[in-house]
C-alpha cells in the first residue's frame, strides 16, 4: 500500500482555554498531559510537516491566543507556505494582535460563537464572552480575513438554527458550520444531555436549506452531519493516517486529535523522532492504514474503500474495540448502541420538554438543571484522569 | 457563453490562494479550511487569472502555451463553474 504525504496539520498549541464549553473536543484528561512544546520546537514541526508535503495549518488549542508566540508561529509559518487558519474563541484576542498576525501572513479565522444568545452562549461556555465575541467578528471584518463562523449544535442550541444564521448574516460571515457535536472528549461525557432528536435535527436542516436558498452562494453554510442519525459511518480523516497530522501541546503525534484515546497505542512524539518517521514508520500511524486491520462486517464490504470502517475512536468508546466497524452503520452488529442512544436522548427531551419547536433561547429546562451537564474544567479534568470525578466518571462509563 | 466576457479580468477570489505544491504534482486552492487539487489544464487555466490578464489573453496564451486553437469554450466554461464557486473573481 502507498502511503501519501500529510496535507492538514493540526496544531493543538495548548490546552489552555478560558472557556469551559460542554461539548469541547479536548481529551478529559488533559490536565495529565506533559508540558507545552516551546516556539523553537514548534517551528521545527513546521518545517518538518511542510517538508513532508502539509499545505493547511490549523491553529487550535485549547485556545491559541493563550500563547503569546502566535505571531512568530505565524510568520514562519506563513514564509514556508502553508494556508494558515486560526480556530478561536476569540477570547484574548485584540487590534493590535490581529493586525500583527495579518502583517504576519495569517490567511483566515474561524471564531466560535456558542449561540445566538448572549444567555446560551455564556450557559453553554460557562464565561461571558459574548459581547467579546461580536467585538472580534467586527475585527475580522475590519481587517478582511475571510471568516468562518462556527456553532457547534446539540439539543439546547439546535433550534436556534434560523437566529443563529441571521447573527452569520449580520456578523459578515463568509462561510458558517453548523457543527453537530461529535462525541468525543467532554462531549462524549455530556452526550445523554447534548443529543438532539430527530425531529429537532430536520427543523435545523430545513432551516439552513431555507437560508442557503435565499443567500445563494454569498453566505456558505455547512451543515455537519451528526453521524448517529446516520445509517452509515463517516469517512473519519479520510482514514487513520491517511492525510491528517495532529501535535498536541506536549508534542504527541497523533494521526486524529481524538486519537491519544486509542488502546494499545503508543504515540510518537516530536520530541523525540522526526515527523518523517513518525508518518511513515511509526506503529501509531501504521496501524489502522489501508483495510489490513479491518474485521467483518467491514472486511468484505464492498463500501469499505468509501468509509474506510468509520470513526476508530468511536469503534473504541462504543463498543470497546477501536478495530470494530464504528456502530454508526448499520451493518454493524453494534448499532443498537447508537439507536439507543438516540432513543434515550428523545425521552430525556420528551420529559424535560425542549425538543419542541417553541423551545426558545434559555429555556428553562436547560438553565434549570445545569448540575448534570460537566463543563470543561482544569480540576474536573484531574478528578477524571484518577477516575475520582463524581459526575464525570459516573457519567462516561456507566452507560454504554 | 453565458455570463463570462472575453474582455473579463479573472482573479484569485478573496481569502483564496493557488500554489504549486511539489507533494501533489498540482496546482492547489487553499480557502478556510479547505483544499482543492486542480487538473492540469484547471491549473493551467487558474494560474493565469491574475486580475490583469482578461479572459481572452488567457485563451490567447494557452492556445500558443499548448500550440493548439479552439480552446475558448472550454476556458469560458472553466471561468463560469470558478466564478459560480467562488474561485475566481471577475472585473469588466
Amino acid at each position: 500500500m502507498s502511503v501519501g504525504p500529510p496535507l492538514w496539520l493540526l496544531a493543538e498549541l495548548t490546552y489552555r482555554c478560558p472557556l469551559h464549553c460542554v461539548f469541547c473536543s479536548n481529551p478529559t484528561e488533559f490536565a495529565a498531559t506533559g508540558a507545552e512544546l516551546a516556539t523553537a520546537d514548534w517551528l521545527r514541526v513546521l518545517r518538518e510537516a511542510r517538508a513532508l508535503g502539509a499545505v493547511q495549518l490549523g491553529l487550535s488549542g485549547g485556545e491559541p491566543l493563550a500563547r503569546d508566540d502566535l505571531e512568530p508561529i505565524i510568520a514562519a509559518a506563513h514564509s514556508l507556505g502553508y494556508y494558515i487558519n486560526l480556530i478561536t474563541s476569540g477570547v484574548g484576542m485584540t487590534e493590535e494582535r490581529i493586525r500583527a498576525f495579518k502583517a504576519a501572513g495569517l490567511d483566515h479565522i474561524q471564531l466560535s460563537f456558542q449561540d445566538s444568545s448572549r444567555e446560551l452562549n455564556d450557559f453553554l461556555s460557562s464565561t461571558r464572552t459574548f459581547e467579546l465575541k461580536s467585538r472580534v467578528a467586527a475585527l475580522i471584518r475590519q481587517y478582511e480575513y475571510p471568516m468562518v463562523l462556527n456553532v457547534v449544535l446539540h439539543r439546547l442550541n439546535i433550534d436556534h438554527v434560523d437566529e443563529i444564521l441571521a447573527m452569520a448574516e449580520r456578523i459578515g460571515a463568509e462561510y458558517v458550520e453548523l457543527a453537530n457535536t461529535q462525541y468525543y472528549g467532554w462531549a462524549w461525557l455530556n452526550r445523554d444531555h447534548l443529543l438532539p432528536t430527530r425531529a429537532q435535527l430536520e427543523r435545523a436542516e430545513a432551516a439552513a436549506q431555507r437560508v442557503r436558498a435565499r443567500l445563494g452562494s454569498r453566505m456558505q453554510i455547512f451543515f455537519v452531519v451528526p453521524d448517529y442519525f446516520e445509517t452509515r459511518p463517516k469517512a473519519c480523516m479520510n482514514g487513520l493516517g491517511s492525510v491528517f497530522l495532529a501535535v498536541t501541546p506536549d508534542g504527541t503525534a497523533l494521526p486524529c486529535h481524538a486519537a491519544r484515546m486509542l488502546p494499545g497505542l503508543t504515540f510518537p512524539n516530536v520530541l523525540e523522532s522526526d515527523l518523517r518517521s513518525i508518518w511513515y514508520e511509526s506503529e501509531a500511524f501504521n496501524r489502522f492504514r489501508g483495510e489490513g486491520w479491518m474485521k467483518e462486517p467491514c472486511r468484505s464490504c464492498p463500501e469499505r474503500h468509501k468509509d474506510h470502517g468509520g470513526c476508530r475512536c468511536q469503534a473504541f468508546l462504543l463498543t470497546g474495540d477501536a478495530a470494530n466497524t464504528d456502530p454508526v452503520c448499520d451493518l454493524s452488529p453494534h448499532h443498537h448502541l447508537v439507536t439507543e442512544a438516540v432513543a434515550r436522548a428523545e425521552r430525556a427531551a420528551a420529559a424535560a420538554g425542549n425538543g419542541t419547536p417553541s423551545a426558545g433561547p434559555g429555556t428553562p429546562a436547560v438553565v434549570s438543571r445545569p448540575h448534570e451537564l460537566v463543563f470543561r474544567d482544569h480540576r474536573i479534568s484531574i478528578a477524571v484522569e484518577h477516575g475520582s470525578g463524581a459526575t464525570a466518571g459516573g457519567q462516561a462509563r456507566g452507560e454504554s | 457563453m453565458i455570463g463570462v466576457r472575453p474582455t473579463a479580468k479573472p482573479s484569485i477570489a478573496h481569502g483564496m490562494r493557488l500554489q504549486w505544491e511539489p507533494a501533489q504534482a498540482a496546482h492547489v486552492l487553499l480557502y478556510p479550511e479547505g483544499m482543492v487539487q486542480l487538473n492540469e489544464s484547471a491549473g493551467a487555466i487558474m494560474s493565469r487569472c491574475d486580475g490583469v490578464r482578461t479572459v481572452a489573453d488567457i485563451v490567447a496564451d494557452l492556445e500558443r502555451t499548448y500550440s493548439t486553437s479552439g480552446l475558448t469554450d472550454d476556458v469560458h466554461a472553466f471561468v463560469e463553474l470558478a466564478v459560480e464557486r467562488r474561485w475566481l473573481e471577475l472585473r469588466e
